[in-house]
């Protein structure tokens, strides 16, 4: 089956740093794919290169058989793919309902549809609640998921989560966790997370990428990359998974 | 049209353009460091003029001579500006700092006004009507003296902040402002000192622009334009980039008059100003992008 | 239709602003000469300044040359009817479309070289400036000595070359200020108005939603353009006289921003709140020097720029949010 998000050797390289060195990933659709690995590995830089915020030196980048690297991030959107940003970018002055019916207003023309369709991701995110506050007087982990609500709202095919987890207590992981696989098994939305926290992680991911200085070191279903090797000596000292 | 009388012009437009070099530069300072955009530059600057004025009207003294007093002044009042009002808006959306300029400008200006009257006022210096021969060109005396007088005081402001601390940390606040405040500096006490400095070149500048032109209270948001013209063509933050602007527009605008309209060479200016936004952001010196 | 543009609002505020236009409707049967002078001046930047919002409040773009728009609406309608008689509702619908060509072009340049911020700001200075001297050597409009409109009698109203009695303006005006209060607020419940707003809240973010930010900036530029250009053929009839160094000065392009930043940017109410603030201001001020025997040219300006210096320093937002929220309508929605 061919992969619906296929990532095939790209590099980029940022003056004298190479941020990403020749990184081939396929992801098939409905999978959870993890990208993981230290600080600095290139792992936001990978996503900016599917999100369309830098083009790759080299490599292609292929979505449901059509190529998207090159373009720029709001064509890659409008192809199918949603992402988050590491620090989150609410719309502070607008409510949080606003805030999701800007992104269901991408394939819908009439803001009534559009307000439905929010009310309706926001349920599913825990956020229906606080549909009329703004988003500037939200809470860090209900901002993560406003985030999550929005790029929802433009119906993706595919969902790239930078480090959702990051600042969430471990009640709150579980429960973003709990959402992202309820997503995943209901709509078969395919999801590509970067992610510190192992137990998210170990949790979600059918199949783990390791990046170390922008290369790949590892790639494969979790209990295998855990043991590996090179992945434990770039980290020095995982986290328990047990 | 004769090589001589083109030199003469281009030279006069150089010298000019090192005034107005000058002026810029305490903009790019503020700018840059601070980053608000102060419209009322300008404004500062009429100040300064008309402090020149009153001063040489009651005891006679040469506004050069008077350039270090004059300067102290636009520097406390520079620093005061800052510390007392516009230290509150760095976080502001832009148009409140704007507006708060521009309140501020329109205070000065009408102060100015009311005190000085709306007539053009100037300074008939000794050597006003002198020119020297270097050479084959005829240089105007005063034009000569502004523009060394501005080399002057832009080389001990580029020395200030090369080789003091205090220049340092001013640089570090413009590069990296929550750097600056992890390493412990007083960030706001530096912006009014930045902004004071800013001030103090636009005193500076405008006791040397005396010399070559006239002032009235509106003369202001002119000057404003002009500096912002020259700080973006010479490149942000870049302190050789406001003099080389200054004397490129000083340039441009003397053979504007030469060889079209004189009441058309500040088209010439910000034609230059488009042109630069579009195509080289970062301005003239500058490498990398704005 | 009218039911549903209202749809959303507060009882108390419809209510407010029917009585609001009832006031305003009946104004010039109580209104002496001068008073309706201040009225036309108020409604004059009510609109202009709602027309500038749009681009700014709504979609970001801070644009510091709007005066460019006007002097080319003045200019394009006066000229048409002193050259050719052409009346001014035909020489809008030229200078509407040429404003909004110029907009483009303005917008085109800046977005497409990614020219935003201050910088944008300045650019729209510099191009505005372009005009200002520019038109001074353009013979076909007379250049600086200034283009003049025959003089209007005040016994005939007549409507279709804009030739009469100040009330017709002013309910020109009236009806041009509702009409864009009205439009502004349905374009900011539809599609449009929230890409506008994510778009002046975080580009960036918007752009990873999806929005061809270029595309809306350059509507919303397209739109306050063409909307001030009408202010401008207001304008030229209205003075029947125009120079460049009015028109097209950096002072217009100014206050034409000063009521809807002191009324609240972004607001619906905030730039007709401001305008009545500030010419109130200006016009109260004037008085009270007067009664006061203060005769000194820069006086009421002084005075004026303190004002204008508490109000923001005071209400960083703009008059408007405050008011709204102490007056219990406080929604978050303009």
């Amino acid at each position: 089956m061919s992969a619906l998000l296929a990532i095939d050797g790209v590099s980029k390289r940022f003056r004298g740093l190479l941020a990403v060195d020749r990184v081939s990933l396929a992801v098939p659709e409905g999978a959870i794919v993890a990208v993981i690995g230290p600080n600095g590995a290139g792992k936001t830089t990978l996503f900016n290169m599917i999100a369309g915020v830098h083009a790759p030196d080299t490599g292609t980048i292929r979505f449901a058989g059509r190529r998207i690297d090159g373009l720029p991030p709001d064509q890659i959107c409008r192809q199918g793919i949603g992402r988050t940003f590491q620090i989150v970018r609410p719309f502070p002055a607008l409510t949080v309902e606003d805030n999701v019916i800007v992104g269901a207003l991408l394939h819908r023309r009439k803001a009534e549809e559009a307000r439905a369709r929010a009310h309706e991701v926001l349920r599913w995110l825990d956020l229906y609640d606080k549909r009329a506050r703004r988003a500037a007087t939200l809470t860090l982990p209900d901002r993560k998921r406003l985030e999550v609500a929005r790029a929802l709202a433009t119906d993706p095919r595919l969902l790239l989560l930078d480090e959702v987890m990051a600042g969430l207590r471990p009640t709150e992981t579980d429960r973003m966790v709990a959402i992202l696989k309820e997503l995943n098994r209901e709509s078969g939305l395919t999801i590509v997370l970067i992610e510190h926290v192992m137990r998210a992680v170990m949790a979600l991911a059918a199949r783990i990428l390791v990046l170390h200085h922008g290369a790949a070191i590892a790639e494969g279903a979790p209990e295998e990359v855990v043991r590996h090797p090179a992945v434990i000596h770039s980290y020095l000292g995982a986290e328990d998974v047990a | 049209m004769s090589l001589d009388i083109f030199l003469n012009v281009a030279i006069g437009g150089v010298l000019t353009g090192l005034v107005y070099g000058l002026m810029a530069l305490g903009l790019s300072v503020i700018f840059g460091v601070v980053r608000v955009v102060n419209f009322a530059h300008g404004e500062m600057m009429t100040i300064a003029m008309y402090l020149a004025v009153a001063v040489f009207t009651l005891w006679h003294l040469d506004p050069l001579l008077m350039l270090v007093p004059i300067a102290a002044v636009l520097f406390a009042f520079g620093y005061l500006l800052q510390a007392g009002l516009i230290n509150r808006f760095i976080a502001r959306p832009e148009h409140s700092q704007f507006l708060l300029m521009v309140a501020i400008a329109i205070i000065i200006v009408n102060v100015l006004l009311i005190l000085f009257g709306p007539d053009a006022q100037n300074v008939q210096v000794a050597y006003a009507f002198d020119s020297l021969q270097l050479g084959p060109l005829i240089v105007d005396a005063t034009k000569l003296y502004a523009g060394l007088a501005a080399i002057a005081v832009a080389g001990a402001l580029f020395a200030f902040f090369r080789f003091t601390e205090l220049g340092t940390a001013i640089r570090a606040c413009a590069d990296n402002y929550t750097g600056a405040l992890v390493v412990g500096l007083d960030v706001k006490r530096l912006y009014a000192l930045t902004f004071g400095l800013g001030a103090a070149c636009v005193g500076a500048a405008g006791c040397m622009l005396l010399l070559i032109f006239d002032v009235t209270p509106t003369v202001g948001p002119s000057y404003t334009l002009l500096a912002f013209v020259i700080v973006i063509t010479g490149g942000l933050g870049s302190m050789p980039g406001a003099l080389v602007g200054g004397v490129l527009i000083g340039f441009t605008e003397a053979m504007a008059g030469l060889l079209f309209t004189p009441s058309a060479k500040s088209m010439f200016a910000f034609a230059i100003l488009v042109l630069v936004l579009l195509f080289r952001p970062q301005g003239i010196m500058r490498r990398r992008p704005a | 239709m009218i039911a549903r543009v209202l749809e959303g609002m507060p009882r108390a505020a419809a209510a407010l602003l029917a009585l609001l236009f009832v006031l305003m409707a009946a104004a010039p049967l109580f209104a002496g000469d001068y008073l309706l002078t201040v009225l036309i001046l108020i409604l004059y930047f009510a609109y202009v300044g709602q027309a500038w919002n749009i681009m700014m409040g709504f979609a970001g773009q801070l644009s510091l040359g709007h005066a460019l728009y006007v002097g080319l609406g003045a200019y394009t309608a006066a000229a048409l009817f002193v050259h050719f008689g052409i009346g001014p509702w035909i020489g809008l619908a030229v200078a509407a479309p040429l404003c909004a060509l110029v907009g483009a072009f303005v917008g085109f340049l800046a977005f497409r070289f990614r020219v935003a911020g201050v910088y944008f700001a300045i650019l729209t200075i510099a191009v505005a400036e372009f005009a200002r001297v520019g038109f001074d050597h353009l013979d076909w409009t007379r250049g600086s000595a200034g283009l003049f409109l025959p003089v209007a009698q005040y016994a005939r109203n007549d409507f279709w070359h804009l030739r009469g009695h100040p009330v017709m303006f002013y309910y020109l005006l009236l009806v041009a200020t509702v009409v864009a209060c009205l439009g502004c607020r349905a374009l900011l419940r539809s599609r449009v108005g929230y890409f506008w707003l994510a778009i002046r809240e975080d580009e960036e973010a918007a752009r990873a939603l999806g929005i061809d930010t270029f595309r809306y900036k350059m509507i919303a530029v397209v739109i306050s353009a063409a909307m001030t250009a009408f202010a401008g053929v207001i304008y030229a009839f209205y003075y029947n006289n125009l120079f460049p160094e009015q028109v097209f000065h950096i002072s217009r392009s100014i206050e034409i921003i000063l009521g809807p930043i002191v009324g609240g940017v972004g607001t619906l109410f905030g730039p007709i709140l401001g305008a009545f603030v500030l010419t109130g201001l200006a016009e109260t001020l004037t008085g009270a020097l007067a009664a006061l025997g203060i005769d000194i040219p820069g006086a009421k300006q002084v005075f004026y720029g303190i004002c204008l210096m508490a109000v923001i320093i005071a209400l960083p937002e703009g008059i408007w949010p405050w008011l709204s929220r102490r007056l219990g309508m406080g929604s978050d929605k303009p």
